[in-house]
């Protein structure tokens, strides 16, 4: 059985902020609505799906770190904070040892974007400002930052897939002692240099902003927990696509009619087969990398521990670089 | 058996959950290496180099510099031609200069090893910019040209960092995992950290791991315009010090677990005993004063090998060589050091090769067991006047020593920290 349990999940996405809206979102079952991005230059505009205006300032804006952070950052935060619950002060206190974990495949592009137009036009006045932004793991030095936490701290970089590679990380911190508790973090920002990429691989690519957050313990007490993670199998040359998503599937096990599974489908991309119910959240809400497999693994966790099904698997066979699956339990059903 | 078992019986390759420990923790060791810098290609000419403290600096040639502050770098003369691999004509076609740097690393490490792939390899990389100059084009590109798509999807598709990766896989027949941490200049640090605690909790048998980074003209324009850029070549913990100098590189290591190694009768070339990590919330690219997050990586690291800093023979620091990364890790060194830091030997071996950001932790921990096998510390030949906050014995002059453990530091932007423990193989 497994001891590393689901303890919070948190998300901002096309559907609005927080995991209700992406609930409500996948329950209606229709495609969100699409906003056209202009790209200068360009006569057409890109379809995408941008995170709408969060209702409320958040608090968290008003942390010195996050004046001029990328708009990334702050749906790392919104979505971290709604996984880590009451865990928050436990963490800017010392008393939990957080291991922090973002995943992401594009990173901080609206601000790499600028930096280089800047560096381009005249290299010596370009903005240290925007440069420092462009790292990978300024989202999760910020969040580390809001959050007081000095623990271990990385940033994955690598397709849809990583934010599973990522629990398997996190659960391995947890079991070697070396945190208390970890918060994986999956996300993606909306620009148009990224949105005009992705179309560059699949026309009918809707592009989408966001974070989806998992918060791990092994303390019990949750519903859910992280049954398995699937090997990562890589798509070479010798292992392509499709055979790369038939030796996750066939990890993955059969499943069965009353399991659900999240996949990373869109209308093009490889179907497994499935006796169950499927969610396909990509076809809602559209392509965001990491965020999308983020948004697949909340959303299967989601499901058990509502208790509307006793168990659901995530299948993501990633933009360019791996295949990889996983499985969440309700805690009575993990049994040897 | 419970409704919901699925993994197949023989499954055994799952990344969760863990196969069942076996008690002790397991030993890791290094059965191979593979290193480029701008001193030059492989182990033999590169251990001269670092033994001499040579440097390599000179004008910089891959892209334009004209209007920058500092005109200088670290720039490797590739070869032209790679070793012998798996790839097509049209794969080698498209490689760019940081997946060459890769490869050649790789190979080097590769063939020392002795290993054949016939069994899963996790790879697990570092890495602040993957193929960074092909992003460079795709942007420009797309902002001075903005109906011209024409090559576009390649330079999307290479630059992204775990293409490389993938290329790396299909030069050597490696089936991955691949697992690419990007937690800036302590990346390559972070990765080896990461592939020694895989095999140490017995989640794999080996693993091939280490670093890249090419030059590219955004990180160049980037670091300028923090002024963190020396307009003259870098010289860590130099009193009149005034910025770092960026180089470029690739190192990797062949780690396996210790009966693995037995049981194939390996060349060892040294052994990793500990690594720590911890994180500077401070500034995303200033560290704490007092070198809190790196006095803290340094304890975990050698908590983790179970030694005291008494027994640490040498000190591979991060040294930059900008104001205030020195003088912090200046600080962590000397209070982590305690009674023994008069006599502890310390270099940045960044005076001769530059800072090579993703790769420097990997190519530092290369250098670290170059001293371990040669018995020989690495000295800073640029070094003048030492800065009077550094109370340990900075290394000038190219020293034979007896050399058992050393330690190397690697920290980041966004507060990443790392340090690694190297134990000398007897």
């Amino acid at each position: 059985m497994s001891a590393v349990f689901i303890h919070g999940i948190g998300a901002v996405s096309p559907a609005g902020w927080g995991v209700p809206a992406l609930r409500a979102a996948l329950e209606k079952n229709l495609p969100l609505p699409v906003q056209l991005c202009e790209r200068p230059g360009w006569e057409k505009k890109l379809p995408v799906r941008p995170v709408p205006p969060s209702p409320t300032r958040m608090e968290f804006l008003a942390h010195p770190r996050l004046r001029r952070a990328g708009i990334m950052s702050q749906h790392v935060m919104a979505a971290a904070l709604e996984a880590l619950g009451p865990d928050v002060a436990s963490v800017q206190t010392g008393a939990l040892r957080l291991g922090i974990i973002v995943c992401t495949m594009a990173g901080g592009v609206t601000y790499s974007r600028r930096f280089y137009a800047e560096v381009l036009q005249e290299p010596s006045t370009a903005s240290p400002l925007f440069f420092a932004e462009t790292v990978f793991n300024a989202p999760a030095s910020h969040l580390a930052a809001c959050l007081n936490s000095s623990s271990i701290n990385y940033t994955l970089v690598g397709d849809d897939g990583s934010f599973l590679q990522a629990l398997a990380l996190a659960a391995g911190w947890l079991e070697s002692g070396r945190a208390d508790g970890c918060l994986v973090v999956g996300a993606e920002e909306l620009d148009w240099i990224v949105a005009d990429a992705a179309r560059l691989f699949r026309r009918s690519t809707v592009y989408a902003a966001g974070a989806g957050a998992v918060y791990l313990k092994m303390h019990p007490g949750a519903r859910t927990v992280l049954s398995a993670v699937t090997d990562s199998f890589p798509f070479t040359t010798s292992q392509n696509r499709t055979a790369a998503a038939g030796r996750m599937r066939s990890q993955l096990g059969h499943g069965t009619a009353n399991e659900v599974l999240c996949d990373s489908e869109t209308a093009d991309s490889v179907r497994l087969d499935w006796p169950g119910r499927r969610l396909s959240p990509k076809t809602i809400v559209g392509e965001s990398f990491a965020a999308s497999s983020a948004w697949q693994c909340l959303i299967a966790s989601d499901l058990v521990r509502e208790g509307r099904a006793p168990g659901a698997c995530v299948s993501v066979v990633g933009a360019n670089q791996q295949a990889i699956g996983a499985r969440f339990l309700n805690a009575e059903n993990d049994q040897p | 058996m419970g409704q919901f078992q699925w993994l197949p019986a023989n499954s055994d390759r799952v990344l969760f959950p863990t196969p069942k420990k076996s008690g002790t923790p397991h030993r890791v060791v290094i059965t191979g290496a593979g290193i480029i810098t701008a001193l030059g290609g492989g182990w033999k000419t590169n251990a001269a180099g670092f033994r001499a403290g040579s440097r390599a600096f000179r004008p910089v040639s891959l892209f334009d510099v004209s209007r920058q502050r500092a005109k200088i770098a670290a720039e490797i003369d590739l070869p032209e031609d790679l070793p012998a691999t798996r790839l097509s004509a049209n794969q080698l076609r498209r490689l760019n200069r940081a997946t060459r740097m890769l490869l050649l690393a790789a190979h080097e490490a590769w063939r020392q090893s002795g290993w054949q792939p016939d069994e899963p390899l996790p790879v697990v990389l570092g890495t602040t910019s993957g193929e960074m100059s092909l992003g460079q084009e795709y942007l420009s590109q797309a902002l001075c040209a903005p109906n011209d798509f024409k090559c576009q999807a390649t330079r999307v598709a290479y630059y992204q960092v775990q293409r490389p990766a993938l290329v790396l896989c299909d030069a050597f027949d490696f089936q991955g995992p691949l697992t690419i941490i990007s937690n800036a200049c302590a990346s390559g640090a972070n990765a080896i950290g990461h592939a020694f605690e895989t095999l140490r909790h017995g989640r794999a048998s080996r693993v091939l791991t280490g670093g890249y980074d090419a030059l590219c003209q955004l990180t160049f324009a980037g670091f300028d315009s923090l002024q963190a850029l020396a307009p003259t070549p870098c010289r860590p913990f130099d009193a009149q010090r005034n910025g770092l100098t960026l180089g470029e590189g690739a190192a990797m290591l062949t780690l396996e677990t210790l009966a693995h190694a037995k049981k194939r009768n390996a060349e060892i070339l040294g052994e990793i005993i500990g690594y720590g990590a911890a994180n500077d919330t401070h500034h995303l690219t200033q560290p704490h004063p007092e070198g809190r997050a790196a006095l803290a990586a340094m304890n975990a690291a050698c908590a983790d090998a179970g030694i005291a800093p008494e027994q640490v023979d040498y000190v591979n620091a991060h040294g930059t060589a900008t104001p205030q990364n020195d003088a912090t890790e200046s600080a962590a060194i000397n209070r982590w050091a305690g009674g023994r830091v008069s006599n502890l030997p310390v270099s940045s071996t960044k005076a001769g090769i530059g800072h090579l950001l993703g790769a420097a932790g990997a190519v530092e921990a290369v250098v670290c067991l170059m001293a371990l096998r040669g018995q020989w510390l690495p000295p800073e030949s640029s070094l003048a006047t030492a800065d009077p906050v550094c109370r340990f014995q900075l290394l000038r002059q190219p020293t034979d020593a007896r050399v058992e453990v050393a330690l190397s530091n690697s920290f980041g932007f966004g507060g990443a920290n790392a340090s690694l423990v190297f134990r000398r193989w007897s």
